[in-house]
């Protein structure tokens, strides 16, 4: 260190920050990489439970039964889609994950009698051969979009935009553009395919009622319709979803995680799941549609029990994940070391999934790498750990003295901090206040 | 069965005529006529049989929509998204169309005779396209694939975006989108539109069109293109 330096990094400009304008300059575009928001938000490590003591009584640990089922679509669907943990395993496309990836969440989802998701561009043989409930989505670019597929989905779930990128389409780059992917996409083989971010033919909620109609009626009103959104105007966003016709609402907040997208989207667009959870609760409550008529599926960095069970307690029906599936599957392995660093990178840190090169086989399409995930394999991990995030979840509904996770209610949790009271308008620890009421 | 059944809007819910055309009643019928449609949304949508749909009036969005095999022709305007995603069979408006005609189509034929409004063929991917009149602004946006015929003009932003569509446009048209460019007619060319116009039943003469297509600038991210961003 220099004699005149003061040995203080400066806070606007630290070293990641000259970083990026230095990767910037050199390289002449935005950065691109996976995973989802990093930085710090409020988030549901900012609730706690209150357990049950002298003024509640709680269920036996081991021996009283709490419920974990969902009914999702129970609207206008002749068939709604019935999951047995109330937790989903997000859309992510093929493309952006290999087969085996794809075949090995569908195989760890339906041993735990929960659904998976496909996502932009198509449905393939793997995912629904593996998959038995299995929600095909209907998204602005309509890669592989055909009606054969769209009939044999449990359910569709047009999507409007998912929480790293509200308002942004899909990306995925030349090197993942493999020839089946090109092939299934009716793309050019290696571009650089982007997505659209609105739908070709519909725009705004009268429109969008008028398209779910349509989808019922290729469909022969048999399978729920579902339509995502990312967090940001979720209130209005809700009832509007709503009065268009939907069956099951997902609200994807900003921790959701992307196969590939521009960086300053992901950190900068959307907000927290927190919060989104409890506007779209609302919407549905004013609706009088909460917890009877449309369900409510929350996603963006559910990572355990707690977490699956304070976004049931906001509101939620039933969560979503896709990060840390991918991350049960093998993503940022530490027995991985060696390649993560010769790559750049090390293990925990690893986000560059838009890139193709991905050492355990999960974010990508090469052929040799692709294989090094058993999908065998990878769907017990998957299945262990969503087993392990319901047992999680109905020992904090048990505490609090509920027979079935869905009866857990925001009057179940407190505050940690200001933000997070104001966010999710539960009280601050140790006090009756809420910040605004 | 040769014979045609006649169905009329203004007694059966959509609902139960698509329940019909699709088949899911068990009926046995090859021709139907729909009559007074009044604008009607989704009429005709997810047929997937050979049968021949003729409808006298105007329908709404979205009409036979994710058409397999069957032969549906509207006597009449379209409205928004008139054969969205198409997979086979031919469909045609003798009216007008709405915008996003024929959206996302993967295959088959329409036909507009008369014009089609905004985002004529937007991300089409293989269906064919032939409209008798003008288009308006942004058709062929993100074109991937399939051929989409004009014989009359395009408004500005024909072709944004477009992949590996191949337009052929009579008339003129406004300030093309990015990454679209004119291209050289050459006899294959001339014989492949001859035979669109022959599957359209429409009159024309090919020599009088220009090709249009991608010129694949901007297939990749490169900050030169950025003015094409």
């Amino acid at each position: 260190m220099r004699k005149n330096s003061n040995g203080r990094e400066s806070y606007l400009f630290d070293r990641a920050t000259i970083a990026d304008i230095q990767r910037a300059a050199n390289d002449g575009i935005y950065k691109i990489r996976g995973f989802g928001a990093k930085r710090k938000v409020p988030h549901f490590d900012d609730l706690v439970f209150l357990g049950a003591s002298v003024s509640r009584y709680p269920l036996e640990g081991y021996r009283e039964t709490c419920g974990t089922n969902v009914d999702l679509g129970t609207r206008f669907a002749e068939k709604p889609l019935s999951i047995d943990i109330p937790i989903t395993i997000a859309g992510m496309s093929f493309g952006s994950l290999s087969a085996n990836a794809k075949e090995a969440l569908g195989r760890g989802a339906s041993s735990v009698g929960t659904s998976t998701t496909t996502g932009d561009g198509g449905m393939t043989k793997e995912e629904r051969g593996h998959s038995t409930k299995l929600v095909y989505q209907y998204l602005p670019s309509r890669y592989g979009m055909n009606p054969d597929d769209l009939r044999k989905a449990d359910a569709i779930e047009v999507v409007i935009g998912q929480g790293a990128k509200p308002g942004g389409g899909g990306m995925l780059l030349g090197q993942k553009i493999s020839d089946r992917v090109a092939d299934m996409r009716t793309l050019p083989k290696d571009i650089d395919q982007r997505s659209a971010c609105r739908h070709p033919d519909w725009t705004g909620p009268d429109d969008l009622e008028i398209k779910i109609r349509e989808l019922r009626e290729i469909t022969g009103w048999k399978v729920p319709i579902y339509v995502k959104v990312g967090a940001t105007r979720t209130y209005y966003d809700t009832l509007l979803a709503v009065k268009s016709g939907a069956d099951v609402i997902v609200v994807d907040g900003m921790q959701g995680g992307t196969g590939a997208t521009q960086e300053c989207f992901i950190e900068h667009v959307g907000i927290p799941t927190l919060p989104a959870v409890r506007m779209a609760a609302e919407a549905l409550k004013e609706l009088g549609m909460h917890r009877e008529g449309v369900q409510l599926i929350v996603s963006g960095g559910i990572r355990s029990g707690a977490d699956v069970a304070k976004a049931i307690a906001l509101g939620a029906d039933a969560v979503s994940i896709g990060t840390a599936a991918l991350i049960a599957l093998g993503d940022n392995n530490p027995d991985l070391e060696e390649e993560y660093n010769k790559l750049g990178t090390t293990a925990g840190f690893y986000d560059e999934w838009q890139a193709g090169d991905d050492p355990a086989g999960i974010t990508t399409q090469d052929e040799k790498l692709a294989a090094r995930l058993d999908p065998k394999k990878g769907g017990e991990k998957l299945a262990n750990y969503l087993k392990v995030l319901t047992l999680e979840a109905q020992t904090l509904a048990r505490a609090c003295g509920k027979s079935h996770i869905r009866n857990l209610e925001p009057e179940d949790l407190n505050a940690l901090t200001l933000e997070a009271s104001a966010m999710a308008k539960v009280p601050l620890a140790g006090t009756d206040w809420i910040p605004g009421k | 069965m040769d014979e045609t059944k006649k169905i009329d809007l203004k007694n059966t819910e959509v609902r139960e005529l698509n329940r019909m055309l699709q088949k899911r009643d068990g009926n046995n019928f090859n021709y139907f006529n729909i009559i007074n449609p009044m604008g009607a949304h989704a009429i005709a949508t997810g047929l997937d049989n050979e049968i021949d749909v003729l409808i006298d009036g105007h329908v709404g969005y979205y009409c036979a929509g994710m058409n397999q095999q069957s032969i549906v022709t509207i006597n009449g305007n379209a409205g928004v998204g008139v054969a969205e995603n198409m997979m086979s069979g031919k469909v045609v408006v003798k009216g007008d169309a709405s915008q996003s005609a024929g959206a996302t189509g993967h295959g088959g034929l329409l036909v507009i005779k008369g014009n089609a409004s905004a985002r004529c063929g937007i991300s089409m991917k293989g269906i064919d396209i032939v409209v008798g009149g003008s288009v308006g602004h942004n058709s062929a946006f993100m074109a991937q694939a399939g051929n989409l015929v004009i014989c009359g003009d395009a408004e500005d932003g024909l072709g944004d975006s477009i992949y590996e569509t191949v337009i052929y446009i009579k008339g003129n048209y406004g300030k093309l989108g990015a990454d679209c460019i004119e291209k050289e007619m050459n006899e294959k060319h001339f014989l492949r539109l001859e035979k669109l116009l022959d599957k359209a039943n429409i009159k024309d003469d090919p020599k009088k069109f220009k090709r249009l297509g991608s010129a694949r600038k901007l297939y990749n991210f490169d900050v030169k293109n950025i003015d094409g961003y």
